[in-house]
Order: structure tokens, then sequence, then C-alpha cells
């Protein structure tokens, strides 16, 4: 058995051993770095289901500010999981780090480019246990400052520059905002641990609403970080500028552990009915503006940075409805084809870029990679005997079991317009004629068994979400 | 076990066709065997007990979700239809000039989702099993429609999957409403009483809705003709002939019985959307001015009996809906199975264009006057037997001998749409193959020989039914009765 937080440590020595490997030796080829972080990060995977579990453990006051429940343990492994598929991204993306850089060798800045994201899986992973605010600020700092440098990474590309700067500037508002609201809540309440403060808050002769304005600022710096709408400006440009391995990392990690931490924190605050009116306002407008704003998007990683903030607004209603199954379950979906259609996008846009024309005819260019869309395209939008299906089913049950219907009928209109979007990179696909180069697209090994993997979780989910359930009640 | 592989013979035979197999012979081979399972499971089906072949497989017993699947009279008829139409698509799907496997592959997915709809006992299953025909439609359309064919696949591929997340709130309602006690997503948990009649009247409606956008109930409809004129020969069959069935199958086998009250309240409603079907879609029908449009509003137009059918909620009404469900996809597809060969061989299937077409196609002809009769309700066609149970069982629905209530004046309102499907089938039919020929420099060669053998499944199964409705009456009477039992 082991005890909960030697998973974060383990992350965190792999990542350093990986940095100083690159620092100390230099004749080498750099994507064993890579294979090696793989390896440790599926180790750890294993290792998180030998987790003793927290009750056997002492009473020591780490355990005040740390939880190790069911729900982080699942959140930890969404973490690495997304971790390991970035990761496997980036050896196809490798060509393009160092293009642009005068005088650099193919591999330069490959050995960062793979130990980056580990530093931001332990902050992730973090954030998945913290039950107590100075935990949250801590992880989730560690968590934006890797991402700041991993966002500008390709830093000879001036998109990715202003798509970093963007990062840092709206990041580092949304951070003011975390510490004011933590500020207010801990003034009210005298608190920063969330279970001390829900019992302060559920007690009489308490200056509520001093704790409410406190708890607004928090889920507006949390709103940053899930991309919910009207804290959403930064996702389209930032999605589009980053390396795409780090927007798929962005749109999966940065949005599962802003959920973790939105339920966690709301848990206390959500007794309180001007809260309920928040969320559901906002998750009205996340839907709205999220897929209205997709529709008429040509630029693929632009569409689906939109199709981030629609699905931000489903994990909201779930979020709303009070039923973290479905948002566990959502998120998990949401990862499968998220990083599926990320993975496709890298391999089709090297030679031609992000525009829907280079999917014109992949069905003919590539006929996996034409299916693997076709699936993260099917499940974004919602097909059943796919995990995205599955996912907006308990997202519809919930909601109607917390009657909120308004929110169901505004989703139903949002689903329907997730259709045409959706569909419309399928058409490119199936029905438009290739372009002129029509050469065949490699697919190394690697990729291929991760695509497979992740089409194969998509459909076993679609029909089989018993294994997510059983995880998350342990 | 048999029912398993009924559902299951044509998508693993999509699946196998697009890894490499020989397209059409595999599809062939599929949808044979389809045929002759579910032939098998129709003549060894008992009456009398209720849901007979069950396959179970538990999932996810907090969400009560299991795979399970089995058939009553209901189900057993609808699923043979299935196959009969797949395997007549099959058989009329000529050349295809490009991505061959892709085309059956479709095919079969269409017909393996409607049956495995059919055929599910599980409410996340049977609207799973319909969207899976989503994707394959929308390919199908784009890919190797013709005319306006981009248009009409987004049309036809947005509204269906708005009506599809309507149907499922509507579901999804259902499912809650049942007391935790029994909430089940498994049909065979779901049973008359359980739903308080207070929450009937919006889960009707919702359900309403979504079932009528798939089912092109006025005013849901104006996706239907545009996508049956667009769509290849085959998927119209399919499509029009099997897979919006759904909806109708879906109101019969979850709203009458669950929501007796629901349905009630809603009935007035219901009627006049029903007449508008028969009437004004009947009207407009007779202005169409080319061949497809014509059969494809036509196919919308008779929804409406089979809307009267279930609104009469009787089992003489109900019955008689069932069967011409089945009557209609035979009919149907018997049409646009001979459009789409027309279509290869004249220029424009405008109706001022074309004419003569018999002296050239004489076997195309009797096979499209066969349909047409069909589908005007000749007696002696299953359609024709169908209609006359629909029309007596609304009638009957309030009777009294003092005066007419709004069933009977809906009923003889009805009658007005047998005049008016007569008017604008037999037009089509006069201005299609007789008449003096617009272009006689044109060779055109008559269907393939090998056409006779859809033709004959098509036709004679329907022959057999009109002849004898009793083989499908006797396998459907146990379950209305066990609907219309409980609620009275």
């Amino acid at each position: 058995m082991i005890s909960a937080p030697c998973l974060e440590v383990a992350v965190l020595v792999l990542g350093t051993v990986i940095l100083l490997i690159e620092s100390f030796f230099s004749k080498f080829d750099r994507r064993y770095l890579g294979y090696a972080a793989l390896v440790g990060l599926a180790l750890i995977f294993l290792a998180t289901f030998f987790i003793a579990p927290q009750s056997t453990m002492s009473s020591a006051p780490f355990w005040n500010f740390y939880s190790a429940d069911a729900t982080s343990l699942f959140f930890k492994r969404i973490a690495l999981a997304t971790t390991a598929g970035v990761i496997v991204m980036m050896f196809d993306f490798a060509p393009l780090v160092s293009s642009g850089v005068q005088g650099a060798t193919p591999q330069s800045g490959l050995g960062e480019f793979f130990a980056l994201p580990l530093f931001t899986c332990a902050g992730l992973m973090w954030m998945a246990s913290a039950i107590d605010f100075v935990l949250i600020f801590v992880s989730l700092e560690l968590v934006t400052i890797s991402f700041y440098v991993l966002v500008g990474f390709t830093r000879r590309n001036p998109a990715s520059l202003e798509a970093a700067v963007k990062y840092l500037v709206l990041s580092a508002v949304a951070t003011g905002f975390l510490v004011y609201g933590i500020t207010w809540i801990f003034g009210a309440t005298g608190e920063t641990n969330l279970q001390k403060i829900a019992t302060v808050l559920s007690g009489t002769g308490l200056e509520q609403n001093a704790a409410l304005f406190g708890g607004v600022l928090v889920i507006i710096a949390l709103g940053f970080k899930i991309a919910a709408v009207p804290f959403h400006i930064w996702v389209a440009d930032v999605y589009q500028g980053a390396p795409t391995p780090v927007t798929a990392y962005l749109s999966v990690g940065s949005k599962a552990a802003g959920f973790i931490v939105l339920l966690r924190v709301l848990d206390p605050f959500l007794i309180l009915p001007q809260m309920q009116t928040l969320l559901v306002a906002i998750a009205v407008l996340t839907l709205i503006y999220g897929n209205l704003a997709a529709l008429p998007q040509t630029n693929v990683k632009r569409l689906l940075a939109y199709s981030s903030i629609a699905h931000a607004g489903y994990l909201l209603v779930a979020v709303v409805s009070f039923s973290g199954r479905a948002v566990a379950f959502y998120l998990v979906a949401y990862l499968l084809m998220t990083l599926l259609s990320f993975a496709v996008l890298i391999l089709v846009s090297q030679p031609a870029g992000d525009q829907l024309e280079s999917f014109a005819g992949l069905s003919q260019r590539s006929p996996f990679l034409a299916f693997a869309m076709l699936v993260a395209m099917a499940s974004l939008a919602g097909v059943p005997f796919t995990a995205g299906f599955l996912g907006k089913f308990l997202v519809f049950d919930a909601a109607i079991a917390t009657h909120h219907f308004g929110l169901v009928v505004v989703a139903i209109v949002t689903v329907g317009a997730g259709f045409y979007y959706y569909f419309k990179v399928v058409r490119a696909i199936y029905w438009d004629a290739p372009p002129a180069s029509t050469d065949k697209i490699i697919v190394s090994p690697l990729t291929r068994v991760a695509l497979i993997a992740l089409i194969a979780g998509t459909f076993v989910l679609g029909v089989y979400p018993q294994p997510i359930f059983d995880a998350l009640a342990r | 076990m048999l029912l398993l592989l009924v559902t299951f013979t044509p998508i693993v035979a999509a699946i196998l066709i697009m890894i490499g197999l020989p397209a059409r012979l595999t599809a062939m081979a599929a949808s044979v065997l389809t045929l002759l399972i579910s032939a098998i499971i129709f003549l060894r089906f008992n009456a009398t007990s209720g849901f007979q072949f069950v396959v179970t497989f538990p999932i996810s017993p907090e969400l009560g979700l299991n795979f399970a699947l089995g058939v009553d009279g209901l189900s057993l008829l609808m699923i043979l239809l299935g196959a009969i139409v797949l395997v007549a698509a099959v058989c009329v799907t000529g050349e295809i000039e490009h991505h061959e496997n892709a085309f059956y592959a479709c095919l079969l997915l269409i017909a393996g989702g409607a049956i495995g709809a059919f055929a599910s006992l599980n409410l996340f299953f049977f609207y799973a099993f319909h969207e899976l025909a989503l994707i394959p439609t929308f390919l199908l359309i784009g890919i190797w429609g013709t005319g306006n064919r981009r248009a009409a696949a987004w049309k036809v591929t947005i509204y269906l999957a708005l009506g599809s997340v309507i149907l499922l709130v509507g579901l999804i309602m259902l499912y809650r409403a049942v007391p935790v006690s029994a909430r089940s997503l498994d049909l065979r948990m779901l049973h008359a009483g359980q739903i308080p009649a207070s929450l009937q009247s919006n889960i009707y409606l919702v359900l309403l809705i979504g079932f009528g956008i798939l089912i092109s109930l006025v005013p849901f409809h104006t996706w239907a003709p545009e996508a049956y004129a667009s769509a290849p020969a085959p998927a119209a069959m399919l499509h029009a002939g099997v897979l919006k069935k759904f909806g109708l199958y879906g109101l019969l086998r979850l709203a009458l019985p669950l929501l007796p009250d629901g349905a009630r309240q809603w009935s007035g409603i219901l009627l006049v959307l029903l007449l508008a079907n028969i009437i004004y879609i009947g009207l407009v029908t007779i202005a169409q001015r080319r061949l497809d449009w014509m059969l494809g509003y036509s196919s919308v137009m008779h929804m409406g009996y089979i809307f009267l059918g279930i609104a009469s909620a009787n089992i003489l009404g109900t019955t008689g809906a069932a069967i011409l469900m089945f009557a209609h996809g035979l009919s149907i597809a018997l049409l646009f199975g001979i459009t789409g060969e027309i279509r290869k061989r004249v220029p424009s299937l405008d109706f001022d264009a074309m004419g003569g077409l018999a002296k050239a196609m004489p076997l195309a002809a009797f096979a499209f006057g066969l349909g047409a009769f069909a589908a005007i309700g000749l007696p002696g066609f299953a359609n024709f037997a169908a209609e006359i149970m629909v029309v007596f069982g609304a009638f009957q629905n309030g009777f009294d001998y003092q005066h007419f209530h709004v069933f009977q004046w809906a009923t003889l309102l009805a009658l007005w749409g047998v005049v008016i499907s007569a008017v604008y089938m037999l037009r089509a039919y006069r201005r299609t193959f007789f008449g003096s020929s617009a272009k006689s420099e044109l060779v055109i060669t008559d269907i393939r020989s090998g056409f006779r053998v859809p033709i004959a499944l098509l036709v004679s199964v329907s022959l057999l039914l009109g002849f004898f409705p009793q083989i499908a009456v006797n396998r459907l009477m146990p379950t209305f009765r066990n609907y219309f039992s409980a609620t009275q």
C-alpha cells in the first residue's frame, strides 16, 4: 500500500530527473526522455490502484489540507492519463519545436518540452487533492506557471508569443481574483479549510454577504480556468496560438482540475441560493456563446477552442445539478475525444496548417486518421455508442432530476448547433475532394497505438460506463 | 440468441465491409441471413406470451441500464419489415461509382440501427440504435445523393439530431417520473399507472414533439421530402420504409401504454396535426411537379393515417396502425426503388419531361403500378386491411348514436385523404409511364431482370398480409390488449 502524496512526489522526481539528464548530457536522442516520461507516468498510474485508504492514516495536520478520497484519486488518474496523451502528441509535434530558430539542432529544446508537462501534472494532481484554499492556490500557481512556458514554447512563432502574453496577463488577473476572494472568505469565516468553512457557513450569526462576495470572486477565478463565459476571452487566441499538444493539455487538464476545485469549493457555498442563480446564468451564457461562436469557424483548432467552451457549459449544467458523477464521467469522455481530435489535428496540419481545408479528402489520404477524427467528432457531437453521448445523457439526466428545465431547453438547442459544426469537419473529411497533393500521411506506431486506445476507450465507455462509476464509488 | 444474430448481422457485416471484404457479396449475404433469421423468429413466435427470445446483459445496476433484446408482436413485425426492406434495398443497389464499400456499410448500418432499436428492451439502447443511423444517412445523401444533395443532407441531419435530443429529454423525463423504487431504463419494468397523471401531460408533449420530428408530423415535416428526393434510392427505401417507423413505434411502445392520461389530453392537438398531414400535405403532394418530390410528400402524408390509428387509442386502431406501418414500409420502398431506376435513365424526373416510359420499361411500369395501388390502399394489399382497421378504430372512439364527436369528424375528413392519394398516385403513374414520350431519341432499357426478386418479395408480402391480415393481428393483439386492459 502506498501513501497518496507519494504519487505527486514521484511525478516531480520524474520531471526533475528528466530535466537533469537533459542538462548534463548532450549527445543522445532526446526522444528517449519522452519514452522515459511515458513509462514513468504509466507506472505511477498503476500505483494509483494501490493507495492506502485515508481512514487508516495518521491524523497529522497534513490531512487537513490534503484529501485522498476516491474522487481525488480519480482526478489524479485523469491528470496522469492526459499528460501521457499529451507527451505522445509531443512526439508528433517535435519537428516544429525548433523550427524557425537560428542555428538550432533538430532536437534542441525537446528535453524541456517533455519535462514541463510533468510539473504541470504534479500541480494538477495536487489540485485534485486540495481541500484547503492555501493548497488550492499553490497548486494552481504551479500549473499556471508551467503553462506560461509551454504556451510560449515555440518562441520564434509570433502567434505562440501572443498567446503566451495573453495567457500570462489574464491568468495573473484571475490569480488576483482568487487571492482576493480567499482573503474575503478567510476574513468572514476565519478558516481556509473547505470543510471548516462549510461548518461555519451553515451556522448562524455570520457575516454571510462577505463570505458570498469572496465565493463569487473565487468562482470568477475558476471561471478563467474552466473557460466559462464571460471569462473566456483568452481561450480562442491562446488555444490557436499555443503549440497543439499544449492546447490539448490546456483544454483537458486545466479544465478537469478547474472542475474538481469548483466542485469542492462550491460544496459549502451551494447552500446559498444566490450562488445557484449565478451558476445557472454562467452555464446558460457558456452554452450559448461557446456553441454559437463555434458555428462559423473554419480553423479547426479555433473550432475546438470554442467547442471546449461549449463543453464547459455542459459540465457546468452537471455542476449546478449537484451531480459529481456526471461531471466526472463527462470529463473522462471529454478527455478521450479531445485528445483524439488534437492528435489527429497535429498529424493532418503539419504540412498544410490548421484550416478546415487541410482535412478535405482525408478519407483518401489516410482512412485510419479519417475514422479516428470521425469518432472524435461523433463523440463531441454526442452520437450514441460513444462516450460523449453517455456523458450528455448523464448531464441531461442530472438536470432533469433537479428540475433545471430552462437549462435543458438551452442545452437542446446547443446540442443541435453542435451537430452542425462538428459535422462540418466530417463533411470535409468524407465529401470534399482532396487537394492536389494527396500524399499518404504516415502515422508512427506509438501514435497509432495511442489513437487506437482512445478510439477503443470512446466506444467502450459509450456502452459500458460501470468502471468509471466503480472508481468513483470506492 | 436469434435476436442477437438478427441485430448484429448487419452491423458486423458493415464493419467487415469497411475492413475489406467484397462489398456487394457480403451485404447480400448479410441481408439475406438477416431476413432468414427474422423469418424464423416470426414463425417460432408464440402469440400468447409477452416478450420472447429475450437476452439480457447487465451493464450498470445503478442506472438501471442493461443490454436487453426481446420481441413482442409489435417489434416482431417491425424487425421483419426492416429485414425485408434491407434485402430489397441491397438488391436494387446498382453500380456505385466510388467508395462502393462505404455505401453498402452505410446501408447496413441504417438497417442494423433500425432493427436494433425495434429489438431493444432498454430505453438507452432503444434510443442509441436509432441514432446509429444518423451519420450513415448524412454520408449517403451527401456523397451519393442527387440534386441539391448537400443542403438536403444538412437539413435532414440537423432536423433529426434536434428531434433526437428532444426525444432523449422526453425519455429521461419519463425515466425520472417513475417512483424511485421502480425506476429503470428497462421497458419490462415500466408499467401503466406508475407515472402520476399530473406529470404525464408534459412528458407526452415532449415525446410527441421528439418523435413527431422523426416521423415528419406537420409542422416538423419539411426535412422529409427534400431528403427523400435527394437520397440515393436504397437509402430512401430504408429511411422512409423502416427508420421513420421508429418514431411511430416509440409512440406505440412508450407513450400509449405509459402515458394514457397525457395521450388523452393532447389528442385534440394531435388530431388537428394529423389531419394537416393527411389533407394539407395531400394537397401539397398533388401540386408536386417532380416524381421524387411527389413520393417524398406522399410518404409524409401517409404518416397521418398511422397517427390516426395511434390517436384512436383502442385495440382496433392501434393494431391497424401497426400493420399500416408495415404495409407502408413495403409500398414506399417499392416506389422509391423503381423511381431510383427511372432517375438513372431519364434526364429529369419532371412530370412534363417524362411520359410513355411503359413502352420501354414494362417491368418497371408494372412494379410501380403495384406499388402505387398498394399505397392508395386498393383492396388486396396490406395497406387496405390496415387502413380499414385504422378508420374503424378511430370512428369507434367515443361513438354514440346521438351525435358525432371530434373523432368521428376527424375520421370522416381523413377518409378524403384516400381520394387525394388516388389522385396524385394515378396522375403520377399516368404522366410517367403513359402518354407520349417527350424525348423519343432517348434509348431507355428496362430494369434488370434481377429486380424481379425484390419486387416479388415486397409485393408478395404485402398481398399475403392483405388477404390474411390475421397473421399479423394474432401476433399483435396480446400486446395491445395488455395496454388497454391495464389503462381502462
